[in-house]
This record gives C-alpha cells, sequence and structure tokens, in this order.
C-alpha cells in the first residue's frame, strides 16, 4: 500500500513561512497535480513528504507509519518515495546505467549484475536502452529528463514526486517525458506532481490542488477545477494562465 | 559538438596562425637580444660574466647541484602525495555538515587560518630546528624530516581551500539528488560531489605544484644539500656564482613545462565550460 497522509503540515524558512497548516490526504494509485504560482511553496511540499526539507509542525505519514518513524530506517523513505527534479539532476561523470544503478548497489546493497541488468531492462522498458553507455552530456534534455526518472524508479519506489519535470525542456521535448508519466499512472503508480503544464494537469490528474500562500486554497476533480473553480484566487490565478496560452495549448 | 575543425579550416586556421608566431618569436629574440646587449656592453660584463656565466664553472659544479637537485625533486615528491592527501581530508571535514561533524569542521578551519596566515620559511625554521631540538624521544631528529613536515603543513591549507572551491563549485543539485536517492553524506561526497570537485580543482592544484616545486629550496636553510644547498657550496669554495645559474636552469626545466600544461588545462577546461553552456 502507498498511502499518504499530511496532517497540519507547517514550515518557516527563517521568520517566513511557506506552508501553513497544509491537510492533504493522497490514496493509492492516485495522481495529485499541485499548481500554483511561483513561490507559493509547492516545492517545500513536495520535498517535506520524502524528508529532503524537514517541517516545524505537523505530520507526514506512509500507511499511517510518521516518515520520521524508525522503522524507516536511514533509508528506507528514500526507497519507496521517489523523487525527480525540474534540473534532472544526473549524475554528469557517471554513464546513464551508474547514474541508474548507483542507489540500487551503494545503499540498498543489491549485487551489481543483478543491479545492472535490472537497470538495463527499466531503461529498455523508457525506450532508452541504447543510451546506457552514454553520459549525460551526450543526451538531449528530454532524454536526460526520462533517465533522471527511471533512475528514480530504479530503486522500486511506491510512490513518485515530480516537481516540474518539463519546465527546463523545449517544447518540443516536453512531450516524451509527459508520456512517461502517464505510462506510470497506467501501471499504477501513486503520484505527486507540481506542474505548470494545466492541460496535462488535467488529464493526468485525479485531483488538483492549488496552492496559495503556503495553503491548500482550493482541491478537486480537474475538469471541474479547471472549468469552474469556485475560490477567487483560483480563478485569478487561471484566468492568467489563460491569457498566457498555457491551458489550451498544451492538451 | 564540433570538437575538431574541419580539415579545410584547419589549414586555413594554420597559415592564419603563423604569423602572429613569426611575429612574436622575433618580438622576443629582439628584446633578449636588446637586453643582452645592454648587458654585455656593461664595463663590468666580462667580470660578471665570468663568476655568473663561466661555462667551466658550470660543468665543474653541475654533478653536484643535479644531485642536490634530486633530493630536491625526491622532496617534493614525496610532499605533493602528503598534501593532497592530507588536504583532502581537512576539505572533507570542511565539506561535512551536521553537528556530529562541528569538531572537525572548526579544526579544519582553524588549521588553514593558522597555516595559511604564517609564512613558509618561518614554519620551515621552526619546525626544522625547533622540534629536533626539543630532543623528543621516538621522533625523528633530522631537520630534513621536520623541515619537509613544515613545507607539507603550510602548503596544505592552500590545498584545503582549492579543494573547498571546487566542492563548493559543483552544483548543490548534485548532493540534493543523492539525498533523494538514499546516499549518506560520506556516500554523497564519495561518489556525486568529489569526482565532479577533482576535475574542477587540477588547474588550480598545478599551480600550487609549481609553487611547491619552487619553496622545496626552503629546505636549504636548514642545511639540507638540495640544489640550492649544492650550489651554495659551490660557490663558498670556489667565489664563482655559476653554480646558482646551474640551480636556476635546473628548477626552470621543471617548472616551465609544468606551467605550460596547467595553462593548457586551463584553457581545455573553459573551453569545455563554454560547450557545456551553450
Ligand atoms: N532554501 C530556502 N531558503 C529560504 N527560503 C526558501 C528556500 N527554499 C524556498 N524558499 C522560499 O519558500 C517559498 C516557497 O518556495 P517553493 O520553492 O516551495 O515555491 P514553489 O511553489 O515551488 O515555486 P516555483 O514555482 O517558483 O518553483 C519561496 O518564497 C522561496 O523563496
Ligand atoms: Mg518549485
Amino acid at each position: 500500500m502507498n498511502r499518504i497522509e499530511i496532517e497540519q503540515l507547517t514550515k518557516f524558512y527563517g521568520e517566513r513561512q511557506v506552508l501553513d497548516a497544509v491537510d492533504l490526504n493522497i490514496a493509492p494509485h492516485e495522481v495529485v497535480c499541485l499548481i500554483g504560482a511561483s513561490g507559493s511553496g509547492k516545492s517545500t511540499l513536495l520535498r517535506c513528504i520524502n524528508g529532503l526539507t524537514e517541517f516545524d509542525e505537523g505530520t507526514v505519514r506512509l500507511d499511517g507509519v510518521d516518515i520520521y518513524d524508525e522503522s524507516f530506517g536511514r533509508t528506507g523513505l528514500y526507497k519507496r518515495v521517489g523523487i525527480v527534479f525540474q534540473a534532472y539532476n544526473l549524475f554528469p561523470h557517471m554513464s546513464v546505467l551508474e547514474n541508474i544503478t548507483l542507489a540500487p548497489i551503494r545503499v540498498h546493497g543489491r549485487d551489481r549484475r543483478e543491479a545492472e541488468a535490472a537497470g538495463l531492462k527499466l531503461l529498455q522498458l523508457f525506450g532508452l536502452g541504447q543510451y546506457a553507455r552514454a553520459y549525460p552530456e551526450q543526451l538531449s534534455g528530454g532524454q536526460q529528463q526520462r533517465v533522471a526518472i527511471v533512475r528514480s524508479l530504479a530503486t522500486e519506489p511506491d510512490v513518485l514526486l515530480l516537481d516540474e519535470v518539463t519546465a527546463a525542456l523545449d517544447p518540443e521535448l516536453i512531450g516524451e517525458v509527459l508520456k512517461i508519466i502517464r505510462d506510470l499512472k497506467t501501471s499504477g503508480m501513486t503520484m505527486v506532481i507540481v506542474t505548470h503544464e494545466m492541460g496535462f494537469a488535467r488529464d493526468v490528474a485525479d485531483r488538483v490542488c492549488f496552492l496559495d500562500g503556503g495553503r491548500i486554497v482550493e482541491q478537486g476533480e480537474p475538469h471541474r477545477l479547471f472549468s469552474k473553480p469556485e475560490n477567487p484566487r483560483t480563478q485569478k490565478f487561471l484566468e492568467r494562465i489563460i491569457a498566457a496560452g498555457r491551458l489550451e495549448a498544451s492538451v | 559538438m564540433t570538437r575538431r575543425p574541419g580539415k579545410g579550416r584547419r589549414q586555413i586556421a594554420l597559415k592564419d596562425r603563423l604569423a602572429p608566431v613569426l611575429i612574436s618569436l622575433v618580438s622576443v629574440v629582439v628584446v633578449f637580444g636588446a637586453i643582452a646587449f645592454f648587458v654585455g656592453s656593461a664595463e663590468q660584463w666580462p667580470r660578471i660574466q665570468n663568476q655568473f656565466f663561466s661555462v667551466e664553472a658550470m660543468l665543474e659544479a653541475a654533478p653536484g647541484v643535479a644531485r642536490g637537485f634530486l633530493v630536491s625533486l625526491q622532496i617534493w615528491l614525496i610532499s605533493l602525495v602528503c598534501i593532497g592527501i592530507w588536504a583532502l581530508v581537512l576539505a572533507i571535514f570542511r565539506a561535512m555538515s551536521g553537528p556530529w561533524f562541528a569538531p572537525l569542521r572548526v579544526f579544519a578551519i582553524v588549521y588553514v587560518d593558522l597555516f595559511r596566515g604564517l609564512p613558509a620559511l618561518l614554519l620551515v625554521l621552526l619546525f626544522g630546528f625547533g622540534i629536533p631540538a626539543l630532543n623528543l624521544p621516538g621522533l625523528p631528529k633530522e631537520g630534513l624530516f621536520w623541515g619537509g613536515v613544515a613545507l607539507i603543513l603550510s602548503y596544505s591549507a592552500y590545498a584545503t581551500e582549492v579543494y573547498r572551491s571546487g566542492i563548493e563549485a559543483v552544483h548543490e543539485g548534485q548532493g540534493m539528488a543523492a539525498k533523494a536517492l538514499g546516499l549518506t553524506q560520506w556516500q554523497t561526497l564519495r561518489y556525486a560531489i568529489l569526482p565532479q570537485a577533482l576535475r574542477n580543482v587540477v588547474p588550480a592544484m598545478l599551480n600550487l605544484v609549481v609553487a611547491l616545486q619552487k619553496d622545496v629550496a626552503l629546505l636549504s636553510v636548514l642545511g639540507v644539500r638540495d640544489a640550492v644547498r649544492e650550489a651554495q657550496i659551490y660557490t663558498a669554495r670556489t667565489f664563482n656564482y655559476s653554480s646558482l645559474v646551474v640551480a636556476a636552469i635546473l628548477f626552470l626545466l621543471a617548472t616551465i613545462p609544468l606551467a605550460r600544461l596547467t595553462d593548457h588545462l586551463q584553457r581545455r577546461d573553459r573551453q569545455r565550460r563554454l560547450q557545456g553552456a551553450k
């Protein structure tokens, strides 16, 4: 199972409150998209879920167990919750396959040969088999981001967090990355996705949450939220997005 | 990526490059020729020439100075290895975060401040004369050993800062990605950060390597029979300074290729960065 329960999550950076008592439950196999203006706390919320960022108040539970519970051990949480960043953050001095097998071998003690075989299989599954020995700088941005997604899948996580994974890509490369995410949804992966691709959010999300000033101001089924937003701030945000042509263009 | 220019381009480039090379060669010859002429026309020149540039004396002094130079080279190489390792340890101390590592971090900071703030010559004198005079049981008593230790301690402070700048130049996303994959702080350094940092610091490190090669001569104040000391011994015996020139030539033969290599690596590094940036 892989249910995430976030309760009263509060986070300060110095004096500045970035998350304000956020409540959010994510069901197994659910895909939740977080949208909102820059600085509204989307990335911070995402990073609190897998312990990358420490928070000040509240709890985050995975299948009913606090993520800081000792039963996770040092690496248990990282194994079960993967994250992919906007800037890919692949290790440039390692080949694609080395990037992918690093955590399985070094963190989870898998046998090298076994990990490489599994990594290759995963790469082939995502149409990247021929790049196993290539280095990140030899790949296009879209390919690099796909490798980054495969890297986070290599530890067989139950939940995947995606932070604006297409924001750094040229428009013509976005499609190949979004396709992978759709495939992952089909395969039943639980995902929390921060995105500025509103059309994509509408298509792929089971639920969309709009963040503003560190709170979830409105959430709901995507078609309803995009066509009939109830909160004035959501309305204003979506009006701006539509004016910028980002909702219709990317369906 | 077009790392290699096409054939046609290369041929043109060759012709284009020939002119500047010729011009610079000619100007070097003219400038240094003028200096030589000017110096040579001085009234005292014949005497100076005999005292500093006597071929006979040079040949006579060469074996001794060369032997000393081998000693210098040995000290240099051994020190390099020690500095490379010790400075890396210190840089790792500094890079570790979290309360557990605070004492190590503070130690590294104080160490660097201390040894960077003191002249290498002073350290060589303090260690080379001071520690043997303490007559501590179980410790070596040669000035050479303690002088070498002083050089290593001093240069490690600079090398630590070079490593540190290399570590800090690695994008912070790398550390975050490693953490998200579950790597420990040490594993993150070992597998993600250091391999990139070490590559970054090669040119800056080579500058230190060249500087150290020269500063090995500081040990001559302790009576270590390195190139400079051997040259001085010859001078004291014959009142002819040509042996110093021999030592100078040997140093240049060793350092100039290194300096060229450093330049080359720096240029390559910049090109790589420019390519990466586009
Ligand atoms: N490490 C940090 N130190 C201090 N303040 C931070 C830090 N990280 C984020 N913040 C601040 O917290 C707020 C929320 O940041 P966050 O990155 O979560 O926003 P976001 O919704 O992801 O924005 P964007 O769409 O630009 O990525 C911002 O005001 C930001 O300046
Ligand atoms: Mg963000």
